[in-house]
């Protein structure tokens, strides 16, 4: 079963683990990315394409899916302004066996980053500035294949 | 056609949609692009750079050379930064 949900709303740890973990699998793999508060940002503010970035986030989860014959894959990406702390993006996967479900939730947070359109906006203050794209993470999306 | 504009570049342009009936010379996003530079001193501070661009036809990511053919949604943004 695949979730995909792009949502203003905080994600709720428990409640999307337990959807990953109802599909009876034996492995279950979860990343979550949450706001750096290292770097002095008081607040970031997520953009996103209503319409495409939902389809760009089914696209990949479909790809694992097959790729590792998943049992369950869940996408929660969160939008609008957080504050440090905060969690962006879950990942979780569910599989038979544990490497299927390490690698593809490696692999759907790799692909997320350069795959779906998502634009952030980091403030420090009275300082705005949206966030340059980042050459690591296109390199870290391509060993994939 | 639709126009969308997303991140700085709709801060640029002022507007996150707009509907556009470009000339007939105009054929890829990249001309799309460069013709809409001209509308407005938002826009061309948004399209200036066409390196610094991206763009999704119908909401499928191309290539700024892909032909428009016929593109009902043009969207045009930075690279995209999200995860």
């Amino acid at each position: 079963m695949i979730r995909v949900s792009v949502q203003p709303a905080p994600i709720d740890l428990a409640t999307e683990i337990a959807g990953v973990e109802a599909h009876g699998a034996g492995g279950i793999a979860t990343f979550t990315g949450s706001v750096r508060g290292d770097d002095g940002v008081t607040r970031l503010t997520l953009e996103h394409y209503p319409g495409m970035t939902e389809a760009a986030l089914c696209g990949i989860a479909e790809d694992a899916f097959a790729r590792w014959g998943l049992l369950a894959v869940t996408i929660v990406h969160r939008v609008g302004p957080m504050v440090p702390g905060d969690r962006i993006v879950f990942v979780g996967t569910a599989a038979t066996h544990r490497a299927a479900a390490l690698e593809s939730c490696a692999f759907l947070i790799d692909r997320l980053k350069t795959d779906a359109p998502f634009w952030k906006k980091e403030e420090r203050g009275t300082d705005i500035r949206w966030v340059a794209a980042r050459e690591s993470d296109t390199a870290a999306a391509g060993r994939w294949g | 056609m639709d126009l969308l504009y997303f991140a700085w570049v709709r801060e640029s342009v002022g507007t996150g949609h707009e509907q556009v009936d470009p000339p007939a010379h105009v054929a890829t996003v990249a001309d799309l692009i460069a013709w809409l530079a001209g509308r407005s001193p938002g826009h061309a501070e948004a399209l200036g750079e066409p390196a610094r661009l991206r763009a999704a036809i119908d909401q499928r990511f191309v290539p700024l050379d892909t032909p428009l053919g016929a593109a009902r949604e043009v969207a045009i943004f930075p690279p995209v930064t999200g995860g």
